[in-house]
């Protein structure tokens, strides 16, 4: 035994070797207690002399502190800051109005007092499970809003009631406003009353302090990514409060410093043009300038007012919104991807131009289809009997499929995948507003890591020729967002330099004046010949001249450079011809059409895309027409915004 | 009615069987100063004391319950307690519900819990459960194993965010582990290694928390937050003198400067009203407390009921004097309620199962000394 032990001890070393004997074993415990009882004795002892210092020793000076503590520090929120248009005109702003607030720690029994309240002012049943709700999410230690918006008589006649509600009080709050409403509303966002969320982000930026006398944050949009600009600093008052807490007189005053105002580069009068163009259809556009990125118009529509989000959108009007089959609150642009259908084949003329698979002036023969070698499937073009001879500027102008197909026949994907991600396909724009979706760009490695995982065979994971075949016309696994569409076309318009895109064009500090405005950044250069890349562009112009989109842009009174697209939402059967009309509204196939003006000096490039609109020439086209019409010569479209063009019989695509 | 008279005698008899007088009487004048403390810090909210009475209703139940299990089956309870305890917190990690920005309670359809609270009951007893299977033969491995048991559910409770609750619960880890025998050679490294680690530590600890560490050391920081509670406490500690300001007349408390006073902060309105004799009294009535508890480790007869009284009798002593150093202004502002006097059903409960381990060690003790 007593060998054991040494052994173990010169092995170890650090365990008590007394543990080994039940006796000592218990004696050692014993002595492990005595240290951690004197231990108890010593701290308790030290907690009595601070008492002792506290108490006797300092007595006078607490005291003296506590009886001049009738100084309570009062929060002041800052005002928070104006988004304008770029030409100044005002998309969001606060403005001051009484509401009814209620202490509950103060208040004895809550539901009477409300009851008694209601006598004084309306209160609604609404307004009392918006109030029940923030009971629940807050501590009682803060005053918590019962109504808001009191007009002058309420105010008035609480004022003379206002001995019988103890707890209860009227304060004077900033409210945000949103006058244009549903226009541009996933731009600006709005926001809302600070959650549990919300004070983890607080918590993160350290601004815990800042935000005391705050209630309110940006949620969405801008309002939520540009908050810590918006916010502003927050200012302090001492004020003496007498026995009862109440304030009796302002001792200091440190101002509050209001948010910086934020100047877009949107125009609010051709994204209201835009928006009227879209009429009651569901889409997205989104109008870049190709020189710098700056986002001229940002449309998803339906929008949504965010003037319901502000004080706590009701049950009704939330359920409205989230529930609605159009989808109202997704943020199209950023978060719908879609598949790019036709519109990709520029793209994949400048790629195969680059590559040398094609020259410009190689043609194919089109019987309008296409067959795999060994496969008796036939991938059909949209014109029946087919496009004759097309060479590369004809494939774009007509928009014949057969040659595409034949050309993701003899290109391997991701070559064609790594040519597209200069674009900046398949990845985030880097916009200055959050919730960007990246869409799919396929290649081998997506798709694996797509059905990767135990629900797939291996099979499912392969990539096929025919999966090209399809991505070959932007069918098939591509998903694109507006945002990034856009992005690319203006990269196209651009000479081969994309530029981020970007929404905010300066932030103003009121207070000194200073004026950041942003910089433009460049986000890729294509590695492409200029020779090639005029090719594509000579293409684009040919579309609105005599291609698929001329019906849009007849008479129109500059050059337009542009490429139709039809997304298709399900497959036709061989042999079966796609009609609009006998296809439910909510499956027929999404219309794109990317453009730039004046096709030699670009200064507005665009992606439009209408859900569910049939052919991007009938749908699509005329939007931008209207957009550049508006732009570029500041005419307004009377009445339908295309409307004719619509009816027309242009269904090639 | 001699019957009766002899029933009810008998049925007390069985209820007093496994109480501890001098534990119960030290616990329950406790509680009362928590209650009228209460009173004052809600401005005489009497539905809040009445709920408080009703959690420690509940409370002495379960203590009963608990008196009346013997240590041997306590110990059968530790590990199923300790892996439901763990799950608990990892599913509050993935869905717990956000109450002031931290992510602590678990809806369970009856009601919120919060498993940390259950966590502080079950790590001793799994600790104490296991060096009890390995006794006689404990060496350094053992030690690991226990240390790992330790870390997991510390660093879960420290992601909710909850910090106070992590240090707690680690610290009553830890009290297992010195009274197991941790020789004082690795107390003193674990304690230098943590010196050294607080500079690795710092960068990557939650922005709010080094606000508040550096706000104690120097209050003058955050006029709005963290160092204005800190000041406000010790005001009102500070001008409640020898005698206090006397129940329900402590302007600190009735004019708004005191932050969370029926909590963490609860002590500061007794300080304020009941003055430094109050203060003595409080910390005599938590002596005893302790003292009798230590009295009831040192007797009991088993390791497993060594350990698992000792260390429940240091969290008390712990909880008791973080508190008050940290409302006192001797310690930086960590979220620790006072032990049986704060508001907290949950708090008072676990505290009482606590007091009924204890209570059951006692009952069980070695009745013959050697």
């Amino acid at each position: 035994m007593r060998r054991l032990f040494t052994r173990r001890r010169s092995s170890l070393g650090l365990v008590a070797p007394e543990l080994r004997n039940p006796e000592r074993e218990l004696a050692h415990f014993h002595r492990r207690l005595t240290v951690a009882a004197a231990l108890i004795v010593v701290a308790f002892a030290g907690l009595f002399a601070r008492f002792f210092y506290l108490q006797v020793v300092e007595h006078r000076h607490f005291q003296t502190l506590a009886e001049s503590n009738r100084i309570a520090i009062v929060p002041i929120a800052p005002n928070r800051g104006v988004i304008t248009d770029r030409n100044g005109v005002v998309l969001a702003q606060s403005y001051s109005a009484y509401t009814l607030e209620v202490t509950p720690s103060r208040v004895k029994n809550l539901e009477q007092t409300i009851d008694e309240l209601s006598d004084v002012v309306e209160i609604q049943p609404r307004d009392r499970k918006r109030f029940k709700r923030l009971l629940e999410e807050t501590k009682n230690f803060e005053s918590l809003p019962l109504r808001t918006r009191l007009t002058d008589e309420e105010v008035a006649r609480f004022a003379v009631n206002r001995y019988r509600f103890p707890g209860v009080e009227i304060k004077a709050r900033l409210f945000r406003q949103y006058p244009f409403g549903e226009i541009a509303s996933h731009v600006i966002g709005y926001i809302g009353r600070i959650n549990d969320r919300d004070v983890e982000r607080i918590d993160e930026w350290e601004q815990t302090a800042n935000y005391k006398g705050t209630d309110y944050i940006g949620k969405v949009g801008l309002e939520f990514s540009y908050e810590r600009e918006l916010h502003g600093t927050t200012g302090f008052e001492e004020v003496e409060v007498d026995a009862g807490g109440r304030a009796v007189r302002t001792l200091s005053r440190t101002a509050p410093i209001s948010g910086n105002n934020l100047r877009l580069s949107l125009d609010i009068k051709l994204q209201q043009a835009a928006e009227a163009a879209f009429g009651d259809r569901r889409g997205a556009l989104v109008a870049l300038d190709p020189a710098t990125g700056e986002v001229l118009a940002f449309v998803s529509k339906p929008g949504f007012d965010p003037n319901l989000f502000v004080e706590g959108i009701d049950p009704a009007n939330w359920d409205a919104l989230n529930n609605s089959p159009d989808k109202p609150l997704l943020n199209r642009p950023l978060r719908g991807a879609y598949p790019p259908g036709s519109t990709i084949k520029p793209f994949l003329a400048l790629s195969a131009l680059t590559s040398g698979k094609r020259t410009a002036t190689q043609a194919i023969f089109d019987p309008g289809f296409y067959q795999l070698p060994g496969s008796a499937h036939r991938f059909r073009d949209d014109k029946p009997g087919g496009h004759g001879y097309v060479d590369m500027t004809k494939s774009i102008i007509v928009s014949c499929d057969t040659y595409y197909y034949m050309l993701a026949g003899d290109t391997d994907i991701d070559v064609t995948h790594d040519f597209l991600a200069q674009f900046g396909f398949g990845a985030e724009t880097g916009i200055d507003i959050e919730g960007e979706l990246p869409g799919v760009l396929p290649s081998r490695d997506w798709k694996r890591q797509r059905f990767s995982g135990k629900n797939y065979r291996e099979e499912q994971r392969k990539w096929y020729l025919g999966d090209s075949i399809s991505a070959g016309i932007g069918q098939g696994y591509n998903a694109f967002t507006p945002m990034q569409q856009a992005m690319a076309i203006a990269t196209i318009a651009n000479d081969g330099i994309g530029f981020r895109p970007h929404l905010v064009h300066s932030v103003e500090n009121v207070r000194t004046g200073e004026l950041r405005e942003y910089v433009p950044e460049v986000a890729h250069r294509l590695s492409v010949k200029p020779e090639n890349l005029a090719v594509i562009r000579n293409a684009l112009i040919g579309v609105p001249r005599e291609g698929t989109s001329a019906r849009a842009f007849v008479g129109a009174k500059y050059v337009s450079a542009g490429k139709t697209g039809t997304a298709q939402l399900f497959s036709i059967k061989e042999g079966e011809k796609y009609q609009s009309g006998r296809v439910d509204e909510r499956l027929r196939d999404h219309a794109w059409y990317l453009a730039y003006a004046p096709a030699e000096s670009p200064r507005i490039a665009l992606a439009v895309l209408v859900e569910n609109g049939g052919f991007g020439a009938q749908a699509a086209a005329p939007i931008a027409r209207a957009v550049f019409d508006y732009y570029l010569l500041g005419v307004t479209p009377g009445g339908g915004s295309g409307e004719s063009a619509r009816e027309g019989d242009d269904e090639s695509d | 009615m001699a019957n009766l008279v002899a029933l009810l005698a008998k049925l007390w008899e069985r209820l007093a069987r496994p109480v501890d007088s001098l534990l119960m009487a030290a616990a329950l004048a406790l509680v009362g100063v928590g209650l009228v403390t209460l009173f004052s810090a809600t401005e005489q909210n009497i539905a809040r004391v009445l709920g408080q009475a009703a959690s420690l209703g509940l409370a002495l139940v379960l203590m009963w319950v608990v008196a009346n299990i013997s240590p041997q089956q306590l110990s059968r309870v530790a590990l199923p307690l300790y892996v439901i305890s763990f799950f608990l917190l990892v599913a509050v990690a993935a869905g717990g519900t956000v109450v002031n920005g931290a992510r602590r309670w678990l809806n369970l359809g009856v009601g919120r819990i919060q498993p940390s609270e259950l966590m502080k009951i079950a790590l001793p007893l799994m600790l104490a459960w296991y060096f009890q299977r390995r006794e006689a033969r404990i060496n350094l491995g053992d030690f690991l194993v226990a240390a790992v048991l330790i870390a997991a559910p510390v660093w879960l409770i420290e992601r909710e965010p909850d910090l106070g609750t992590a240090l707690m619960i680690g610290a009553c880890g830890f009290y297992v582990l010195y009274l197991a025998g941790l020789s004082w050679k690795i107390i003193v490294a674990l304690g230098v290694a943590a010196a050294a680690a607080v500079p690795l530590v710092w960068p990557h600890l939650h922005a709010y928390r080094q606000e508040r560490i550096l706000t104690f050391l120097d209050p003058s920081r955050d006029p709005l937050g963290a160092g204005y509670h800190s000041a406000q406490a010790s005001i009102a500690l500070g001008s409640g003198g020898v005698i206090g300001k006397g129940w329900l007349n402590g302007t600190q408390t009735h004019l708004d400067f005191l932050p969370e006073r029926h909590t963490d902060f609860i002590f500061a309105v007794f300080g304020e009203e009941f003055g430094l004799i109050g203060n003595a009294v409080l910390l005599v009535l938590y002596l005893l407390l302790i003292g009798r508890a230590l009295v009831i480790t040192a007797n009991a007869s088993t390791l497993f009921a060594r350990l698992v009284a000792g260390s429940i009798t240091l969290m008390f002593f712990t909880y008791a004097f973080v508190n008050m150093a940290m409302v006192s202004g001797l310690l930086p502002i960590v979220g620790v309620p006072l032990p049986l006097i704060s508001f907290g059903g949950t708090a008072l409960v676990s505290l009482f199962v606590g007091l009924g381990i204890l209570m059951s060690v006692q009952a069980n003790r070695k009745l013959v000394k050697t």
